[in-house]
């Protein structure tokens, strides 16, 4: 590993507490999809939905007031940002100034460079995201209906998840070379475990009588998967995949610091060892933009999902 | 045994359109099934061992008949009904549908659960459509589910979600899809439970109209004496077995006269009235004499009034 300890750690905690922000955020949803769902299913009469008191709309659940609420913090912190920077407190190869950013990532943008770089990373993490969900999908579907999978499986993979991600990396890179595919393994182990987690414990605790009923109208396995399981579970699978995203842009990170000649983890590397903070800024503006972007299409996704099927 | 003095004069409270009444495609020669159980014992396991919840339940249910299940509380009525439809088995006996022993469940059976049981995601009328038989076309059963929701009372309700209706509401659609199957045996555990009193009437009588155009055999658990009265052919009363450890299941058969439709108010079916009420514990303000044979249809017998709907609270 070329990197040393120090950049190493401040990374992956940014990352990690960006993680936990999402977690957080899609544990709400998944509860508040929980609360329009379980009570009907469980009351029986299913109207929990209808009788729930919401809270009063105010000021604040405007969707333009939210917009402008939400960007005041980062445009304070960019004003502070420009006045320390122009009043010279801070030597500038510490704290490039927000003008010095924008234009190093015009520069790269010009040589080409930064529209291979993003598309490398997005393309590593949609990748890896997608493998890691499906399979956690999968094997949360064996945990969490049949009991033998459940004994058989369940020690093996909290074993599994106890393992620290950077742990993997040195196994990886022996087995899959510093490719494509090592990075994508590693994205996509980040991405199967908070769907699996999340997935196989809803399916423990669907509604047995909806799963009676299905069995009693001739559904089974596969049918019945369809029928009644998944769609009951489909608030969890979206926080579960929400959740998942989020791991992907932090296992991205950790994967291309360590071994890459592109994406966006690459830059910050290069950077480190060349000196270039400002590179290192437009990095990490960039990874929060992205990983915003991202988070607000699953977001969309989401509510079309929840609307659908709850 | 008292058939030839009833009134037959039928009340029709119900105004449900007879043309109405789905048809099954190539009807008339559809098989029917009976339903036999033998000796049947059911137990649950619990702290002090294995509690017996039904025990030594013989029946036999000719295909067509309805047969009324009644019984105080946890006296395992729906677990009866679990049993027949193949969701549950007995821990001793046999159930046997058209004479084959059912092994799970059958697709022979459709079952009307205590809940409604709907799935949330899904519109009352898809709701329906899951009871359509396995192999049904598309237009066809979309066919057949408009004509149940249109039944049941339900057309204009059709593409809304089970939570934004109501509880009576939701039971129908239950109704309708247990009815979707075309079923040889309808299995219905309280189906009128939440519904307001003229409702409940009124799909009573629907019931029977559908049992008159297709005489499935129906077997009904209430608790509603009235209601087993009205709809049954026999009436199966049920004891708990944990206030008489000993005994068997069924407490008492009682055959109830009268060709259906049946006069809500009919007189003759006071005596088996106050019988069932005092074989579920509730005595009637009047002293009943059942050791003095009474002639049901003299007019000094005290009548209770017949259109109050007698409920069993436990
Ligand atoms: N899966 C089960 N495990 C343990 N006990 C059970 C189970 N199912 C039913 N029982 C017990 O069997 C008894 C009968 O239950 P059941 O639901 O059949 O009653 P019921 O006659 O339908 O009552 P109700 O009229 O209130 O619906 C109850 O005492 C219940 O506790
Ligand atoms: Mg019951």
């Amino acid at each position: 590993m070329s990197v040393p300890g120090s950049g190493d750690a401040l990374v992956v905690d940014a990352a990690s507490a960006a993680g936990r922000t999402a977690e957080a955020e899609a544990l709400d949803a998944a509860r508040r999809a929980d609360g329009s769902t379980g009570g009907s299913a469980g009351g029986g009469t299913g109207r929990a939905g209808a009788d729930a008191p919401s809270a009063p709309r105010t000021v604040w659940d405007r969707t333009g007031v939210r917009l402008a609420a939400g960007a005041v913090l980062p445009l304070l912190i960019l004003l502070a940002w420009q006045l320390t920077t122009a009043a010279e407190l801070v030597p500038a190869y510490r704290l490039p100034g927000p003008w010095a950013v924008v234009q190093a990532g015009a520069e790269l943008l010009e040589r080409g460079e930064l529209g291979l770089h993003i598309a490398i990373s997005v393309q590593r993490v949609l990748i890896g995201f997608a493998a890691g969900s499906v399979v956690g999908l999968a094997v949360a579907a064996v945990v969490g209906l049949s009991r033998a999978g459940d004994a058989l499986l369940n020690p093996t993979l909290a074993a599994l998840r106890a393992v620290p991600s950077l742990a993997w990396v040195p196994l990886l890179i022996l087995w899959l070379q510093i490719g494509e595919e090592s990075k994508i393994t590693l994205i996509a182990i980040g991405a199967f475990f908070p769907v699996f987690t999340t997935v196989a414990a809803a399916l423990r605790h669907i509604d047995p009588h909806l799963v009676e009923a299905g069995r009693c109208f001739g559904l089974r396995g596969w049918s019945l998967f369809r029928t009644i399981q998944l769609p009951a579970v489909v608030p969890s699978v979206v926080s579960g995949l929400r959740l998942a995203l989020a791991q992907a842009w932090l296992f991205l990170v950790a994967a291309e610091l360590i071994a890459s000649s592109m994406g966006l983890g690459f830059i910050l590397n290069d950077s480190q060892q060349t000196g270039r903070v400002d590179r290192i800024l437009l990095a990490i503006v960039l990874l929060a933009l992205l990983g915003s972007l991202t988070n607000a299409l699953l977001g969309i996704a989401e509510k079309k999902l929840l609307r659908r099927w709850t | 045994m008292m058939r030839g003095m009833t009134s037959t004069v039928h009340v029709d409270s119900a105004p449900v359109a007879r043309s109405g009444l789905p048809e099954r495609h190539g009807s008339s020669s559809t098989p029917r099934s009976g339903v036999r159980l033998e000796s049947i014992a059911r137990s649950f396991p619990s702290a002090q061992g294995a509690r017996d919840v039904l025990r030594g339940l013989d029946l036999d249910l000719p295909s067509g008949e309805i047969l009324a299940v009644v019984g105080p509380s946890g006296c395992g009525k729906s677990t009866l009904l679990r049993l027949v439809a193949g969701l549950d088995s007995p821990t001793e006996g046999l159930i046997r549908i058209g004479g084959t022993s059912i092994r799970g469940t059958d697709p022979r059976t459709a079952v009307a659960f205590q809940e409604p049981r709907l799935l949330p995601w899904r519109t009352l009328e898809h709701n329906v459509a899951l009871g359509l038989p396995r192999g049904t076309g598309r237009r066809e059963g979309r066919e057949r589910v408009r004509e149940l929701l249109q039944l049941v009372g339900l057309e204009h309700a059709a593409t809304q979600r089970p939570r934004e209706v109501s509880g009576g509401m939701a039971q129908r659609a239950s109704l309708a899809r247990a009815l979707a199957r075309s079923p040889e045996v309808l299995l219905l555990d309280e189906p009128f439970g939440a519904l307001d009193a003229l409702t409940r009437l009124r799909m009573q009588d629907l019931l029977l109209e559908i049992h008159a155009a297709e005489p499935t055999t129906v077997l009904v658990v209430t608790h509603d004496v009235e209601e087993a009265l009205y709809l049954a052919d026999r009436v199966l009363l049920l004891r708990s077995l944990l206030e008489d450890p000993a005994a068997d299941s069924i407490a008492r058969t009682l055959e109830v006269p009268g060709a259906r439709p049946r006069d809500r108010a009919d007189r003759s079916l006071a005596e088996l009235r106050v019988e069932l009420l005092a074989g579920l514990g509730v005595h009637s303000p009047q002293p009943a004499q059942p050791a003095q044979p009474v002639q049901p249809a003299q007019p000094a017998q005290p009548i209770q009034p017949a259109q109050t709907t007698t409920e069993i609270s436990s």
